[in-house]
């Protein structure tokens, strides 16, 4: 595989060609037993991206026992891979592990996804940025539960292109009728799940027949080889061909006469003279110029990072979407969804969520489960909680509206994260269906609640205190720029503020006001000078 | 083998996803600060990071954690390109170890290390009050960070711990912290070495002379070429420094980095010697030899 004559020969034509190669990610999926870390090292060894040293590694660590099969020779190939000391101790790999080769052809990004009881949250990690996945089927078993669960969860993800490795072949005779059975009954199932195409391949990981080379114990069999396969795969490149979906990261304000905004594309391709529109205000407006590094660009294609300049003074900020003038994206404050649900701790509907959803963050709720999906036959069955790695249909609820595409169509605008409010830890991986959420549930009339409004707003009510009337403006301008409902009291006014904050309003005063409200139990946030009056509310937990 | 056709290089897809990665830090981070380490990988991530932010400056500063005992040549090249390009460069040194004479020589690669890297970065982001610092590690590196996040988090004593990693899906990165707490960023973690030579190359990056072959004074010991930096460095009996082509795969501290021979002048030659070389780059790093998994209770303490 190396091509080390080229490069010795002449290396600037060969970094000449190198720089033209494309990228490929892939998941790997398989579960402990199946050999997976066997066929990753073997891989590896194979297209001869291991060095000497971490190969003389390997050689010291398989020769002081940790695992000898005596059969694959005297390396065991899974140590190329194994990464963290205390996984090497327990004999399992914890997380997801990223690897890097590349061929004449191709450069290879491989996630590399543990295949035990936290299965699901590791594929879910590594299959969100594949393009395709490599599925171990062990010849000897054929097609286990947690087969069709992989593969449905890379469909799940948006994987269109499969790769399954029917492994352990050896231990089978090569045996032409198990390969031909394991295909057909993993076929069947996989056919309803979506993928453009699932290929089969014949392969002993640990002799290395059919992985790089071909084996001459398979003449049955005429396909590629595992990276002949790879090689074979379209590149994901249907995103720039989409929609036009720029979220803004940042505003670039270097001087008074220049105004960009950067992001990266998730779909679509962008020209100066382009008309655009921006969300959430909706304003139309063309494309003034692209700006670059060494300066101004003709064209822009999805997945780059770009930064954009406007004809007209628009008011831009991030988490704005600036999109094509047709084909919209849905612009909604709540939706159906499929939820990988991450946390080790069950979902529980008092704590309060975040939503991250391109570069925009709003508070959020889990308004419904419609089901939780058997991964074992796929169905929907009722459910009234979540656990660490349950895949469910739920609605979610925004405090603020998102401009949304359905996953399948545009993955930068069709994935989200929750976020616990307080612990801050990633709770679920959600993807927007195209399904219309049902009729929102109406209260029962009457007044409207606290717990109302915070949904609404995504923020609880608060007195807060600032030392002077321009502190107090600049808070109220930045939590209404992150839609929340606040108002500065200045005067008389101040003693409604209890009142307000109890609705759930954030309601400022100016410093030497609130002896005026000392008797009451509503707590007051004070802020000092040099404190962040919006990491202070948010670290009380009034903002999310 | 069929190329591809008509699709983007993989140096342009790592390229967009490292600006989209630290435009993300900057915008959603109070004060984050940028390590920079002078060697390659640092130079390809502040050029991402010029890009990034052009045509405003970096929001952010630079950081140089100085051991006092970098190769001279990595001290000239930072302070020239920090002051040509106007950055705002901020330095740091742990003075009580140095005060206290802790050195390579006396004190073992360990003991040194702890001290006059992770004790003093953990003093300069804790001084500056740093809620996010990016760092040039990249997956490929080392086994242990295969499976290092893009954010990696901190308890307020800027200890990693491997349990308490987020999951990071698409390009959604989950930046909340509290007060204390801080991430590193790496924003060429899907970076490989080739990737970023071939990317220097390209977009003719400035590097460190050091990476290219000179006639250097070197001695021979415990298998590696140490240079001769300065007359700080202890010569053993026997030993007589010696001038002879070498350059450096990795750059740190002059008695710690391992030079190879190389008649390697130009960019093209070193990656021409690096592509047909048959070890990985970390081996002339002595730190990584003293255990295995030593890099990982490294990074646990607060190490990159």
């Amino acid at each position: 595989m190396r091509e080390d004559a080229d490069i010795a020969r002449d290396v600037e034509g060969w970094l000449a060609r190198h720089e033209r190669k494309g990228l490929l990610r892939f998941v790997i999926v398989g579960s402990v037993d199946d050999g997976k870390s066997t066929l990753i090292g073997r891989l590896l060894h194979d297209v001869d991206g291991v060095y000497d040293d971490q190969l003389a590694g390997v050689k010291r660590a398989s020769a002081r026992g940790a695992i000898h099969d005596g059969d694959g020779g005297d390396i065991d190939f899974s140590l190329f891979t194994d990464g963290l000391k205390a996984e090497r101790e327990q004999g399992i790999t914890i997380d997801v592990a990223y690897r890097y080769f590349s061929t004449p052809a191709r450069k290879y990004i491989l996630a590399d996804t543990p295949g035990h009881v936290q299965y699901t949250r590791n594929m879910a990690t590594g299959a969100s940025t594949a393009d395709a996945a490599v599925l171990l089927l062990d010849a000897r078993l054929g097609v286990l539960p947690q087969s069709r669960r992989h593969a449905y969860i890379a469909s799940l993800l948006g994987i269109r292109e499969l790769v399954a490795c029917v492994n352990k072949m050896d231990l089978v005779g090569w045996d032409e009728a198990v390969f031909a059975r394991v295909r057909d009954d993993f076929a069947a199932f996989t056919a309803r799940l979506g993928f453009r195409e699932v290929r089969f391949v014949p392969v002993s990981a640990r002799r290395g027949d059919n992985v790089v080379r071909r084996s001459a114990l398979s003449p049955w069999y005429d396909g590629p080889t595992l990276l002949e396969s790879l090689e074979a795969l379209p590149l994901a490149e249907a995103s720039a061909d989409g929609p036009l979906r720029l979220p803004v990261q940042m505003v670039l304000r270097p001087n008074l006469h220049y105004r960009g905004y950067a992001g990266q594309l998730a779909s679509g391709t962008l020209r100066p003279g382009d008309r655009v529109r921006v969300l959430p205000s909706g304003r139309e407006t063309t494309v003034k110029a692209l700006d670059g590094w060494r300066g101004p660009l003709d064209e822009v294609r999805a997945p780059a990072s770009v930064t954009v300049r406007l004809d007209d003074e628009v008011d831009v900020s991030r988490g704005d979407v600036i999109v094509g003038v047709d084909a919209a994206p849905s612009t909604v404050r709540r939706a159906v969804a499929d939820l990988v649900w991450l946390g080790e701790r069950a979902f529980d509907p008092s704590r309060r969520l975040l939503l991250k959803h391109t570069t925009r963050t709003v508070g959020a709720r889990i308004e419904a489960i419609v089901g939780r999906t058997d991964l074992d036959t796929l169905e929907t069955v009722p459910a009234d909680g979540l656990a660490l790695n349950d895949v469910a249909v739920v609605v979610v609820s925004c405090s603020r509206a998102l401009h949304i595409d359905p996953y399948a169509s545009v993955r930068g605008t069709g994935a989200f994260i929750l976020i616990d409010a307080v612990g801050n830890g990633t709770v679920a991986a959600g993807m927007f269906r195209a399904d219309a959420p049902p009729a929102e549930p109406t209260s029962a009339g009457g007044p409207v609640t606290a717990a109302e409004r915070a949904s609404r707003w995504g923020h609880g009510g608060a007195v807060v205190v600032l030392p002077d009337r321009a502190a107090a403006d600049a808070l109220d301008r930045a939590l209404f720029e992150r839609g929340a409902a606040s108002v500065v009291l200045d005067g008389e006014s101040v003693l409604a503020a209890p009142r307000l904050a109890a609705a759930g309003l954030v309601a400022i005063a100016v410093d030497g006001v609130e002896t005026l409200f000392s008797g009451t139990s509503m707590e007051i946030v004070r802020v000092p000078n040099d404190i962040d009056a919006v990491s202070e509310l948010t670290a009380r937990g009034v903002l999310r | 083998m069929l190329l591809d056709r008509a699709h983007r290089s993989h140096l342009e897809t790592l390229e967009a996803e490292s600006i989209h990665i630290l435009r993300e830090v900057a915008a959603e981070f109070a004060n984050p600060v940028m390590l920079y380490s002078i060697g390659k990988d640092s130079s390809v991530m502040l050029r991402l990071a010029m890009k990034a932010f052009h045509p405003a400056p970096l929001p952010f500063p630079l950081l140089h954690i100085d051991t006092t005992w970098k190769f001279r040549a990595m001290i000239e090249f930072r302070d020239r390109f920090c002051a040509e390009h106007g950055l705002d460069l901020r330095v740091h040194t742990n003075r009580a170890a140095v005060a206290a004479g802790i050195n390579p020589f006396d004190h073992g690669s360990r003991e040194y290390t702890t001290q006059l890297k992770t004790h003093a970065l953990l003093e300069a982001l804790a001084a500056g009050g740093y809620d996010a610092a990016f760092g040039g590690a990249r997956r490929d590196e080392e086994k242990s960070r295969a499976k290092e996040r893009v954010y990696s988090f901190r308890d307020a004593q800027g200890q990693w711990d491997p349990k308490s990693q987020r999951p990071e899906l698409w390009n959604l990165y989950n930046g909340r912290v509290r007060s204390g707490e801080s991430i590193r960023a790496f924003p060429l973690s899907n970076w490989t070495e080739l990737d970023v030579w071939q990317y220097v190359y390209l977009e003719d990056i400035p590097v460190v002379p050091l990476y290219f072959a000179a006639e250097r004074p070197v001695v021979e010991r415990d298998g590696a070429l140490i240079m001769v930096d300065d007359d700080r460095m202890r010569l053993r009996p026997g030993e007589v420094p010696q001038r002879r082509k070498v350059r450096f795969r990795t750059l740190g501290c002059y008695p710690l980095s391992g030079a190879i021979a190389s008649e390697a002048t130009t960019l093209p030659e070193v990656i021409r010697e690096m592509l047909l070389a048959r070890s990985s780059e970390r081996q002339g790093r002595l730190i990584d030899h003293d255990e295995e998994g030593s890099m990982e209770l490294k990074k646990r303490e607060g190490y990159f």
